[in-house]
């Protein structure tokens, strides 16, 4: 479990006038995307990732981080975005729910930025509906978009969406 | 919560719960004054505290019930009324304290209604003790003064405190070794309430304890002492604690895993030492966590004796409850599984098992009945013995239930052993149906039982002698964190099996004994002359990469999930591990095949397959080549769209053929180096017998390979008839639409859009065995019974007469109502008349009608043969004066009625 680079958890500062968070970036399908900090555990280079069989397509698979095992949610398949094709591994974002641990699989790290939550702008009302689903708002950056995510939505996999 | 509050509500649900059972105890012996002490100290701790933390209602009930049981310490005869009563009171008080742990608060309410009862019980005892126990008398109108005198002041406090100043002087007196912890207890809540209580009535007391104390010493002495060590070397650890300790126990068997495989791969380390000293401390470690998670099952056990108490008040009858290895100690986890199924059949045997006193008298037994618990170990498993010496198991019953609901041909079960046919009770819905439960009267839901068990890799068994008693043995697990487990390849993953539900392995391989044969897609391996289904995992898990070239070979796993016995076919199979079973993510728990996942020691994620989801797969396949003409009738019963299974083959031409499923034993394949030209006939060597072989029209045995056969047996004997190849099984409505006019053939139906010919077995029959009906008749005729058939159908006809001739019947056919008529008519005497429904001019229904108005003919039996069963037929049929109603096809349900109805006749006559 090498790679792992745990980042310390701040408190999700009050998100009231003027406030503002720190989001963890990261590239999917050359989209940007951000995370709040305060749900991000670490980051880590998933290795031996165990498939699941009759799994939803969005899982994909679990894999053991220290003693834990972790299920690895893949963001591409959740996102509605294709598939990654340039052989380069994925890392995963850690985080929590409810005591279960969960990597979400995206093609790279980037910077902690912290941003003013005034500035978060609504979901355009035609980004993709998969998207869409679990984008909270989308900030303006130099050059281009990060669609914040949702970590909760993220993880509502229903389980009757089965793999073919 | 309180810590305080919650302290006590753990420590009064223990005490209660040993209440209850003292109490029990205690009716039965009266004069044991141990256990009278024992309930008294409860009892009394229990009121104590309620004072203490201020719990009136609570407090009351105890004052009240541990007033009555003064009296019986006093002397006062032990009625049933009375612990029924105290009984009754613990209840209520259970109940409170189940609101109070809920809220917090003791819930509002009075309690008048018991404490009356329980000042009566008193006062009514007094009274009866006056007339009795003339010694005690003098001291009697002093306590029963007491109650009187407060009334008018407090009711419920002053009787308790008179009493409660007897306990403390009992205590003094008898109890000298007395438990620290419940000396503690006592004098403090007894400090609040004793003050105002008179100093005066002091003298007066110890005589009315006086007679008991020098008894009663010698027995506390003996206990006591055990009892305080015991209580004074334990702590009370939460449970959570506990888990946590498990899980990183769980860990550290996973890390030593981890690095033993790490070793395995260097050869020469310096590790190699220490590591091996680790790995010991690891497992005496993982030992010693285990056990602190092991209860005695006696906890289990703890509520049975006031239950059957109760059931024996209920249910009229006399029942002991024996309870051996109370103290047999197993996982709390799966303590917690099994307390339902063993309180249910504990239950079951006091309601169905044990007969009323009258009935035991009548066969000779003792009037009480007695039901026996035990438990041991037995190598990593715990075996729980539930016995009674009741009726035991109702076999003729079962029998009938089983072939009713298809879990078994009539032939079938003749076949089996007593043993094979009680297991039958653990069949899925096999007890769902009212009729066996009231009739028979056992098996109340012991289906629910077993997947009880079942899920937690146990194992049960019924044995049963009629007339003597049955009992029940589960076999399960110790525990289910740590397990030992096959790790097998299938699809290019790892996939552990635990090992507690694999029988065996078998190597499958081409050319040899065991390999993988197929019937249609349907693969199955022939083992110890039994046809196991198999199935791929990589297929179940929809992992298939489609690699498998070679669908001969594989690894065989053979499994049993209860009665039910498979193979998994698996590409390889590595090893086997200890391994630390992890629940499976929320996001995955939907997978049945899976019952958690595990880290290997090499640090790899797999999953656990579940024995269990694999089993219930094979089921909803239904495709199993062994069984399937028992899981076909069982679909037909059920199924009020009345398809027929049918079994699809090539014989002679390119036309398929077909023949009902029910009326084919067996699908072989035999080698061609086994058939032997005997007397111009074909023959082959089959489990020991010479089977004549019958081709049809066109058929030509086949010269190299493998020839498939259809047999059909009967009454020891089989013939086999030659096909060219069989080709599926399918569910159809069977119609035929085309009669013909060719020997052997019914006609013509569509089956799958294809034109089939669908044979008539009647006429093979004969052609094996000239004398295959006749012999019946000849070896039955002197008690042959006489069916009369009426159906417009020439297929039916023709293809239930040779089912009836080959059961043992003489057979009359009639094509209509009328002709049916006119040959009952005519004189001749039938045992049973079976009669299609759906006839032009006069219906089934109109026909029976017609035949219950005749008084002549009013007793015969008239069994209802229809495509359509719906309730409201059956309803109809009932009405019209039909005594039973059989699906078309349903050979073995057909066979039953008959036996049935004409059984009967039987009796009758006789």
């Amino acid at each position: 479990m090498t790679g792992t680079t745990t980042t310390t958890t701040t408190p999700k500062a009050p998100s009231a006038d003027g406030a503002i968070t720190e989001y963890v970036t990261t590239m999917i399908g050359g989209q940007l995307f951000g995370m709040p900090i305060s749900r991000v555990q670490d980051v880590f280079m998933p290795e031996r990732l165990t498939r699941v069989p009759l799994a939803s397509s969005d899982v994909a698979g679990v894999l053991n981080l220290r003693g834990r095992i972790v299920t690895a949610i893949d963001m591409r398949s959740r996102l509605g975005l294709p598939k990654n094709d340039d052989g380069k591994p994925p890392m995963a974002v850690g985080v929590d729910l409810r005591g279960e641990s969960y990597g979400l699989l995206i093609d790279s790290i980037g910077e902690v930025l912290k941003l003013a939550d005034e500035s978060r702008e609504v979901n355009p009302v035609n980004l993709d509906p998969r998207m869409a689903k679990m984008a909270d708002g989308v900030h303006r950056l130099d050059g281009q978009l990060m669609v914040v995510l949702d970590v909760d939505r993220i993880l509502e996999i229903s389980p009757d969406k089965l793999a073919a | 919560m309180d810590d305080l509050l919650r302290e006590f509500l753990t420590e009064t649900n223990e005490s209660l719960d040993t209440v209850d059972n003292q109490l029990v105890r205690f009716e039965q012996d009266p004069n044991n004054a141990k256990i009278l002490d024992n309930i008294f100290r409860l009892v009394h701790t229990i009121k104590g505290t309620c004072g203490f933390l201020g719990l009136p209602r609570l407090e009351a009930l105890a004052h009240a019930a541990e007033t009555l049981m003064g009296k019986f310490r006093d002397g006062m005869p032990v009625t049933g009324e009375a612990v029924t009563l105290i009984l009754t009171t613990i209840d209520r008080i259970k109940e409170i304290l189940g609101q109070l742990e809920a809220t917090e608060v003791e819930p509002e309410g009075v309690d008048d209604d018991l404490i009356n009862e329980l000042h009566h019980m008193v006062e009514k005892g007094m009274e009866s003790m006056t007339e009795s126990a003339p010694p005690i008398a003098p001291e009697a109108p002093v306590v029963a003064d007491a109650p009187l005198v407060v009334q008018t002041l407090e009711r419920e406090l002053r009787p308790g405190e008179v009493s409660l100043e007897e306990l403390e002087r009992a205590f003094q007196e008898t109890a000298i070794e007395v438990a620290p912890p419940v000396a503690a207890a006592a004098p403090e809540p007894a400090a609040p309430v004793a003050p105002p209580a008179p100093v005066a009535e002091k003298p007066a007391a110890p005589k009315a304890a006086a007679p008991k104390p020098a008894a009663k010493k010698t027995a506390v002495e003996a206990d006591q002492p055990e009892a305080d060590k015991v209580a004074n070397q334990s702590i009370r650890v939460n449970v959570d604690t506990l888990e946590h300790l498990m899980t990183m126990v769980s860990e550290l068997v996973l890390t030593r895993n981890q690095l033993l495989e790490i070793s395995r791969r260097h050869e020469d380390t310096e590790f190699k030492v220490p590591l091996q000293r680790l790995s010991t401390v690891t497992a005496e470690l993982q030992d010693g966590v285990m056990k602190t998670r092991m209860q005695p099952i006696g906890n289990a056990w703890q509520k049975l004796p006031r239950i059957v108490r109760d059931l024996a008040g209920e249910l009229g009858k006399q029942i002991e409850l024996e309870m051996h290895g109370a103290d047999t100690e197993l996982d709390r986890q799966v303590l917690d599984l099994i307390k339902d199924p063993l309180t249910h059949m504990v239950r079951n045997s006091a309601d169905h098992g044990l007969e009323t006193p009258g009935e035991r008298a009548n066969a000779g037994k003792p009037e009480q009945g007695t039901i026996r618990l035990s438990a041991y170990h037995e190598g990593g498993h715990i075996l729980i013995c539930i016995a009674d010496n009741g009726r035991g198991l109702n076999t003729e019953r079962i029998k009938a239930k089983a072939i009713q609901n298809g879990l078994a041909t009539e032939a079938d079960i003749e076949k089996m052993s007593e043993a094979q046919i009680h297991k039958f009770i653990f069949a899925p819905g096999f007890s769902t149906a009212a009729a066996v439960t009231s009739v028979s009267g056992r098996g109340v839901g012991m289906d629910v039982v077993r997947t009880n068990i079942d899920q937690i890799g146990g194992t049960i068994d019924i044995k049963s002698v009629a007339g003597e008693g049955s009992s029940v043995t589960i076999k399960i697990p110790l525990t289910l964190a740590i397990v030992s487990a096959l790790i097998v390849e299938a699809g290019g993953d790892r996939f552990a099996i635990p090992q507690l539900a694999v029988v065996e392995l078998v190597r499958a391989r081409a050319n040899s004994e065991h390999r993988i044969e197929r019937i249609k897609d349907t693969p199955v391996l022939r083992l110890r002359n039994k046809l196991l289904p198999l199935m791929h995992l990589k297929k179940l898990l929809q992992i298939d990469d489609g690699s498998s070239a070679d669908p001969e070979n594989g690894f065989i796993v053979v499994t049993q999930v209860g009665n039910q016995t498979f193979g998994i076919v698996v590409d390889g199979v590595f090893h086997t591990e200890e391994i630390v079973v992890k629940p499976m993510s929320t996001k995955l728990r939907h997978i049945g095949m899976f019952s958690g996942n595990t880290i290997l020691g090499d640090g790899a994620v797999i999953m656990i397959v579940d024995p269990n989801g694999i089993a219930q797969e094979l089921g909803a396949l239904a495709s199993n080549a062994h069984e399937i003409a028992d899981e076909n009738a069982a679909m037909r019963a059920m199924n009020a769209e009345q398809l027929t299974s049918l079994l699809v083959f090539r014989a002679g031409s390119t036309q398929p053929k077909a023949v009902p499923l029910g009326l084919v034993t067996r699908l072989e394949e035999v080698g061609v180096d086994k058939v032997e030209l005997s007397n111009g006939r074909y023959m082959v060597q089959y489990r020991d017998q010479l089977m004549p072989l019958v081709q049809m029209e066109g058929v030509t045995v086949r010269t190299s390979g493998t020839q498939p056969i259809l047999v059909f047996a009967d009454d020891g004997r089989s013939m086999g008839l030659v096909v060219d190849e069989i080709v599926d099984i399918v569910e159809e409505r069977l119609h035929i639409e085309v009669a013909s006019g060719r020997e052997g053939i019914l006609g013509s139906a569509v089956i799958k859009g294809l034109a089939t010919e669908v044979i008539d077995v009647g006429h093979f029959l004969p052609m094996a065995f000239a004398d295959w009906f006749s012999r019946k008749e000849m070896r039955v005729s002197s008690t042959a019974q006489s069916v009369l058939l009426v159906d417009d159908s020439a297929f039916f006809r023709n293809m239930l007469s040779p089912v009836l001739k080959a059961a043992g019947y003489k057979v009359r056919v009639a094509t209509n109502a009328q002709e049916g008529l006119t040959v009952l008519r005519s004189g001749q005497e039938f045992d049973v008349i079976l009669t299609d429904i759906e006839m032009p001019d006069m219906n089934g229904f109109e026909f029976a009608e017609t035949i219950r108005a005749d008084q002549r003919l009013q007793a015969t039996p008239i069994i209802a043969l229809s495509a359509m069963i719906s309730p409201a037929a059956i309803e109809r049929g009932r009405l019209a004066g039909f005594h039973d109603y059989v699906a078309k096809f349903d050979r073995p349900g057909l066979i039953a009625a008959l036996k049935e109805q004409t059984t009967e006749v039987v009796r009758q006559a006789a």
